[in-house]
């Protein structure tokens, strides 16, 4: 007796539901903010204000939101081949050590526009490369992914202090982390972009990795719904056994998707170490890997819904900054909190006011024409 | 006092769009078998899951003996006096037979006085009704017949006066389901109700005294069985005259396309599920295996078709050796001309969340013609779809649409039309009709046979005996991982429902 299979329009799907999730998430972290004796109303403006209000904060904004969609891109990927990579955080980790390589190598003899390359696929093969091993053990050794991406988070985290204390650090310094990168190993801000509409984008670092999020999103979308791969990929994760019928060689496909998953993931360390900080240092991915899984939650890991997904994170992020600043009372826990309610509603009961909709969408159309005969639940 | 046991009025339930049952009025009468007879989808199963309490109707009234009964939940019912068989048994397979029927009624929180009371009152239900089993025994060693036979216990244990039993035979061997029908004869001669819900005519005529035919979440008719006829009730539940023989001219084989030797198999647990198995099929003909469902038919046919390990044996396809070492490469075989109807459509034939054009290249996506280059060539895919669904008669007629919406009949059609437009030396075909509309049976047997005469060889397992008999050129018997006999088709049914149940000729064992 399964449950009968009824279809919602997709701006429902992929609009109506999202939104109502989201509101929710807002209206209870509202009450929360009511609780500890501030105006909730206030704390909204000051959020979206500080978001999206003035240039220097829309900077930031989409600063944060090109991480997030790097991460998500990465957990999205996966998803679809039913493998949940939850080790985000220390491919973009590893991403970095590929992306200051290559920059402490070219800065000084190759301008920007060479290195930019060259550290896109120094970062895309050090992410992947962090992914292949969790990939191999999924599929030769049966070693659950979810618990090696964890654990090699943790490697990741401890192979980077060697790195960095050890081996990448300039003689002499007492900090943890690389030399400034020179010219050569720094993105161009898009100060332009938001000119054009009026911003000042100020000392934001929104820079040209962000572009290349949108590229990528492009070619997941491409990847997932347009190749020969993204099929077999699809197929594993809606349906091992039937991938199995069709000849899909299912470790071949675990370990390319993984690598593909970490290589998106590595590329996110482009953004703050190529665009932003020019150096590599300690814990430089600040839990944008972990952010991702929820936006994939949030956009339907696709690509379409990723983008969106990853600014409403980026605002989270800043207007939240902005709110722990003007407010006192809410303190940087406070904001994680709400950026905490908004996954738990948009993410983990997402399906909780889909029956209701889907009640209330049948009743319209029911009357607005005679049911479908479509089979009934045996 | 009503002599009716069970009236159901104007019930009414939709599942979002989907309208289950419709205005539905039926009339059990005490003391008698009702059959309930209606294709996958008609609503049967979710009639009576509204009678049983799972669901609740958006509408209408439930009377039981007489008296309106709202049935919150399947407490209620059992209250009210109505038991339930279910298709899929809702029994623990380590606990034993008194434990298993004592579950869920179990007195009090110590069970030592509920054990003596469950054993002293299941002594008297099996002399009462002459369902004897042993009380000490595990389930899970237990043959599916007794297994079911638990399942009725636990109703009478409740105190069940309504017995619902859904598909109730699909697991058992003939002569099990024949020892069924007898209890449930007796059953109701002690003066218990009892409602059959059926797709198969043939226990319908057997068995019961008044039928109700459901089609689209109607009911269309009731009848007296014995003022009706197998051919009247088909009409009914399909709306229109259908074919029930398949007509099948003589078979010409030729070459030997597969061949079988000394394949072992085991399962997943270690357990050896195909034995030593030998067979050959050639070209133009169908050798069908017949067998209770779970005598190692699945294991076998994943074998072959170079989904699973095979411990020993070797398999010929056209000539040349299948890799059965597991690690075959499935799209190799396809290309070798094994086409392959998995018996579970839904886990492997199908991914029930993609598109209809997306399932209709499923195993064959390395064909040049869906590509360019890495890429998908959409337009391609979609056009060759168009083309299979026109041909197959695949409804509703869109491409695009989400497999899941598909009827069970149609879905199969998907696969079939899939795996034989392409051509294949051999196809192997599981449960070609398993959850499949009695229209689109019709269908696809005569596909079968035109493949047979196209020159394919064909290798059909289905549990379906009727099936079996009517398609093939030969039958071959699997009982517990072995083929025990070989017949041809005109072997009779009780000849061939030994066999099925493991009753050996000493020839046969000899061999």
């Amino acid at each position: 007796m399964s449950a009968p299979y009824a279809k919602l329009p997709a701006w429902v799907e992929y609009g109506l539901i999202p939104l109502i999730n989201l509101a929710v998430a807002f209206l209870v972290a509202g009450l929360v903010v009511l609780i500890v004796g501030e105006s909730p109303l206030k704390a909204a403006s000051l959020l979206v204000q500080g978001a999206f209000g003035y240039g220097e904060g829309l900077g930031f904004t989409l600063y944060y939101a090109t991480n997030f969609i790097f991460a998500g891109l990465a957990v999205s990927v996966a998803f679809h081949c039913g493998l949940f990579n939850i080790g985000g955080e220390g491919q973009a980790y590893i991403g970095g050590l590929g992306v200051a390589l290559v920059c402490l190598w070219l800065d000084g003899v190759m301008p920007w526009f060479i290195t930019f390359p060259i550290a896109l696929l120094g970062a895309s093969l050090f992410g992947a490369a962090w992914a292949f091993i969790p990939g191999y053990l999924q599929a030769k050794r049966g070693s659950h992914v979810v618990i090696t991406t964890i654990m090699f988070n943790f490697i990741a985290s401890s192979l980077m202090v060697y790195m960095l204390v050890e081996v990448v650090k300039p003689l002499g310094s007492m900090a943890p982390q690389t030399r400034t990168f020179l010219e050569g190993g720094q993105l161009p801000r898009l100060d332009w972009l938001l000119s054009i509409f009026g911003f000042d984008i100020g000392g934001a670092p929104f820079n040209l990795s962000f572009i290349v999020a949108l590229v990528a999103a492009f070619f997941v979308w491409l990847l997932i719904w347009r190749t020969r791969l993204g099929f077999e990929i699809r197929t594993m994760g809606a349906s091992p056994s039937a991938a199995r019928y069709a000849g899909i060689k299912q470790s071949r496909i675990i370990i390319i998707t993984m690598m593909i998953s970490g290589a998106l993931a590595g590329m996110m360390a482009l953004n703050p170490i190529m665009g932003d900080q020019h150096r590599l240092q300690l814990d430089f991915v600040a839990g944008a890997g972990f952010v991702g899984i929820a936006v994939a939650l949030m956009g339907r890991s696709h690509p379409v819904g990723i983008i969106p997904a990853a600014i409403l994170f980026g605002m989270l992020y800043q207007g939240g900054a902005e709110i722990s600043f003007e407010m006192p009372n809410i303190s940087r826990d406070m904001i994680t909190i709400i950026q905490g309610l908004v996954i738990l509603f948009a993410g983990a009961l997402e399906h909780m006011f889909r029956p209701a909709i889907i009640t209330f969408f049948a009743t319209i159309r029911g009357a607005r024409a005679a049911p479908q005969a479509t089979e009934a639940g045996e | 006092m009503s002599d009716l046991a069970i009236e159901l009025k104007g019930i009414d339930k939709s599942f979002g769009a989907v309208h289950a049952n419709k205005n539905i009025n039926l009339r059990v009468h005490k003391g008698t078998i009702h059959g309930i007879i209606g294709e996958n989808g008609a609503g049967k199963s979710t009639l009576m899951s509204i009678l049983y309490g799972f669901y609740q109707a958006d509408r209408g009234d439930i009377m039981v003996n007489g008296a309106k009964v709202t049935i919150r939940d399947p407490n209620v019912a059992i209250a009210s006096g109505i038991g339930m068989v279910h298709q899929h048994f809702m029994l623990v397979d380590n606990f034993s037979v008194l434990e298993n029927v004592m579950l869920g009624a179990e007195e009090n929180a110590i069970l030592n006085r509920g054990i003596i009371n469950a054993r002293a009152e299941l002594k008297r239900l099996e002399d009462e009704y002459a369902l004897e089993v042993d009380p000490d025994a595990i389930i899970e060693e237990l043959p599916v017949g007794l297994q079911q036979r638990v399942e009725i216990l636990k109703a009478l244990y409740r105190g069940a006066e309504i017995l619902i039993l859904d598909e109730p035979t699909g697991v058992l061997t003939p002569p099990e389901a024949d020892h069924l029908f007898r209890i449930l004869e007796q059953l109701r001669d002690q003066g218990k109700t009892i409602i059959l819900i059926t797709h198969k005519l043939r226990e319908i005529m057997a068995i019961t005294d008044e039928v109700s035919v459901m089609r689209r979440g109607e009911i269309v008719a009731t009848r007296d069985t014995a003022k009706t006829s197998v051919e009247e009730l088909a009409e009914l539940m399909v709306g229109r005259r259908v074919l029930l023989r398949v007509e099948k001219g003589e078979a010409h084989p030729q070459d030997v396309k597969l061949a079988v030797s000394g394949l072992t198999v085991r399962d997943n647990r270690g357990v050896v599920m195909v034995d030593d198995v030998s067979f050959d099929i050639k070209a133009g003909e169908i050798v069908g295996i017949a067998g209770v469902a779970g005598n190692g038919q699945s294991e076998l046919l994943e074998s072959i078709t170079g989904i699973r390990h095979a411990e020993r044996g070797t398999v010929m396809l056209d000539g040349d050796p299948v890799d059965v070492s597991g690690n075959a490469d499935a799209t190799e075989l396809r290309k070798r001309g094994l086409a392959h109807v998995p018996e579970d459509r839904h886990h492997m034939g199908l991914v029930l969340s993609f598109e209809e054009n997306e399932n209709a290249m499923l195993g064959y996506h390395y064909d040049e013609a869906y590509l360019n280059g890495p890429m998908l060539n959409l337009d391609n895919i979609r056009k060759s779809a168009e083309k299979s669904v026109e041909k197959y008669d695949i409804r509703p007629p869109d491409v695009r649409l989400k497999t899941a919406n598909f009827s069970g009949g149609n879905q199969q059609k998907i696969v079939l039309a899939r795996e034989m437009e392409r051509d294949p030396v051999v196809l192997v075909i599981g449960q070609p009709t398993r959850g499949v509309d009695v229209g689109a049976i019709e269908f696809i047997h005569k596909r079968i046979i035109e493949m047979r005469d196209a020159g394919k060889a064909v290798l059909l397992v289905s549990v379906e005996l009727d099936e079996i008999r009517a398609l093939s050129d030969r039958i071959l018997v699997m009982f517990a991982g072995r083929i025990v006999g070989e017949r041809l088709p005109d072997a009779t049914e009780g000849e061939l429902g030994l066999l099925m149940a493991g009753v050996e000729e000493n020839q046969e064992a000899a061999q």
